[in-house]
């Protein structure tokens, strides 16, 4: 084993350096607020020949997201970055790398969608993403940006998935701020991620082949359904992987982390940054005598749908906490979990509180007040209003 | 856990200065956080930069609203910005000025003063009309609180600092040795 070097870095950074070590062949790229220190660091990484890759500059996300199919159907490894308006630019692009199972990864710096314009973070832009068919990974903090980017392509590139995969660090909260961040030396990642040699057809001059071009209906449905199957059988690729980052890396990921669940009647369920402000609101209200726990979703796609059964199901109550709006409905995970106990007999009661979007902080006092209104609708049987919002800044409301 | 907020003006050196601080803790085996106000950034306007150190893990993803200590880069800020808004009660104000503290009256806190501004320039450090005192603030900021090495802001500046690493270290030094209050 090498030395892991502790440095203390951005979020960006984390996420750059996260790539670097997994030596990605092309990087096609298009900068936007809050990742543009992502492309920044890659090019200067190529620039000062600490990465062998090929950078490439491009006028649009979409174009972005272009590059990275072609070169990603070529059996290069890529990488890419984005936020906000750049990842809904590249919406049907999307789509189409996770069709022609691509294993691109893509950083993104977590930022709300216009209009209004706002720089800052929720979780809007991935959560739209949410059907175009890649994993998707939050992170809490900014090591954790950095080592989701590595089990990234280890996931993605799995004969089993090859899927692409989007890690998520929250806007300036994780993206702009320096923390303390172990750097895991290169053989040992070299070691953990071999070189990417895909089995399936690749895109070559001297063997020409057409892929992603036509399939009518009696084929459609069997492509979609075969893609299905992968991000469904994906989820034994991740808890392995995780594990075996674990037992290299002495830093062990779940698709569902818990902090104080085992005897907890109510469980805050949250995603990204605002899960540590959290687990200090669990802490606190520890020491008050509440029995409460958290449960921190770090992979969003695939749904953990038997994780959190297990989790969440022998409490009495739930807090589903969300940065981001399903307008006409609430929350995209309040949806999901929701359905993943609708055929259950004993479930907990569920709420869904939207706050803390286009980068309102979410205080202690917030997660307080979360758990007292899920305690309160435990103790009613009964929810009056399945989803409420959160820490309105009343002087604009009024 | 200390939370700090470093006010100064865009070219000044605040966000450096928060960074730097955050990594001079780090090397002493304290977890940190180190940001600059989330947004935009424009020269010569006021910027706002936090450093966040505890002995045990930061969690805390909040911004800071509460410090324990300001940090003042540039006192033409006090006619324009509350400074000392939110300071914890009895908290402390560190001042780039070349007066003694009884000169200045934020209620119940501590007042420490070091003229950053003529060490930057003796250090060849920026220009008289725009010194880049972050690095002898932070020698300021050691001797007035005292939960940062002065060594430690010496390796933090020989990792965070791009250029006259030794004038740098030196401006430290002199404005440690320079801190009015103490």
């Amino acid at each position: 084993m090498g030395e892991q070097k502790s440095l203390t870095i951005k979020g960006n950074m984390a996420t750059a350096l996260g790539a670097k070590l997994c030596r990605p062949n092309v990087v096609p790229a298009y900068p936007i607020t809050p990742s543009t220190l992502f492309p920044e660091k890659m090019s200067e990484f190529i620039a000062d020949g600490e990465l062998d890759a090929s950078m490439i500059n491009v006028e649009s996300e979409h174009s972005a997201m272009s590059a990275c199919i072609g070169a990603s159907a070529t059996g290069a490894r890529v990488v890419t970055a984005s936020a906000s308006q750049g990842v809904a630019l590249m919406h049907e692009m999307l789509f189409i790398a996770s069709g022609m199972r691509l294993p691109i990864v893509m950083a993104v710096g977590n930022r709300a969608l216009s209009a209004p314009i706002n720089i800052w973070c929720d979780h809007q832009d991935t959560i739209a993403s949410r059907d175009s068919g890649w994993l998707q990974f939050y992170a809490e903090n900014n090591q954790e940006g950095l080592d989701l980017m590595i089990n990234a392509f280890r996931i993605a590139e799995d004969d089993r998935v090859l899927l692409p995969v989007m890690v998520g660090i929250d806007a300036f909260v994780l993206t702009h701020t320096i923390e303390g961040v172990d750097v895991p030396a290169q053989e040992d990642v070299d070691n953990f991620l071999p070189t990417y040699d895909p089995k399936q057809g690749t895109l070559n001059p001297k063997e020409p082949a057409t892929f992603g071009s036509f399939a009518p209906p009696e084929f459609y449905q069997e492509f979609k359904q075969a893609q299905t199957q992968a991000i469904e059988d994906s989820r034994s690729v991740i808890d392995e992987v995780f594990d075996d980052y674990a037992e290299r890396f002495g830093r062990q990921y779940n698709k569902v982390s818990t902090f104080e669940c085992d005897d907890a009647d109510i469980i805050l369920l949250t995603m990204g940054s605002m899960s540590g402000t959290a687990r200090e609101a669990v802490r606190k209200m520890r020491k008050d005598g509440k029995k409460v726990g958290l449960a921190k979703l770090t992979v969003f796609r695939p749904f953990p749908m038997p994780e959190l059964k297990d989790i969440l199901g022998d409490a009495k109550g739930v807090a589903v906490i969300e940065r981001n709006i399903s307008p006409g409905f609430g929350g995209a995970v309040f949806a999901e979990l929701g359905a993943t106990f609708v055929n259950e007999k004993d479930r907990p009661i569920m709420k869904n509180f939207i706050t803390g979007l286009g980068g309102r902080d979410i205080f202690i006092e917030n997660f307080e007040e979360m758990y007292q209104k899920t305690k309160d609708a435990v103790e009613a049987s009964k929810v009056e209003e399945p989803v409420e919002w959160i820490n309105m800044n009343e002087e604009v409301t009024r | 856990m200390y939370e700090v907020r470093f006010h100064g003006r865009g070219g000044q050196g605040s966000v450096t200065a928060a960074n730097t601080l955050a990594d001079a803790a780090f090397r002493e085996g304290k977890d940190v956080q180190a940001f600059p106000m989330f947004g935009v950034e424009r020269r010569g306007a006021p910027v706002t930069a936090f450093t966040r150190i505890d002995e045990k893990r930061i969690d805390l993803k909040i911004q800071i609203y509460e410090p324990d200590v300001v940090v003042v880069l540039d006192t033409s800020l006090l006619d324009v910005v509350d400074v000392s808004s939110g300071l914890k009660p009895g908290g402390i104000v560190i001042l780039n000025t070349s007066k003694e503290p009884g000169s200045f009256d934020f209620g119940d806190a501590d007042i420490y003063t070091v003229d950053a501004t003529s060490i930057a320039v003796e250090n060849g450090l920026g220009t008289e009309t725009s010194p880049i005192v972050n690095t002898a603030i932070l020698g300021a900021y050691s001797r007035a609180i005292g939960n940062v090495k002065l060594e430690s802001i010496y390796e933090a500046i020989e990792n965070n600092v791009p250029v006259k690493i030794e004038n740098n270290k030196k401006a430290a030094k002199e404005a440690f040795e320079k801190t009015k209050g103490v």
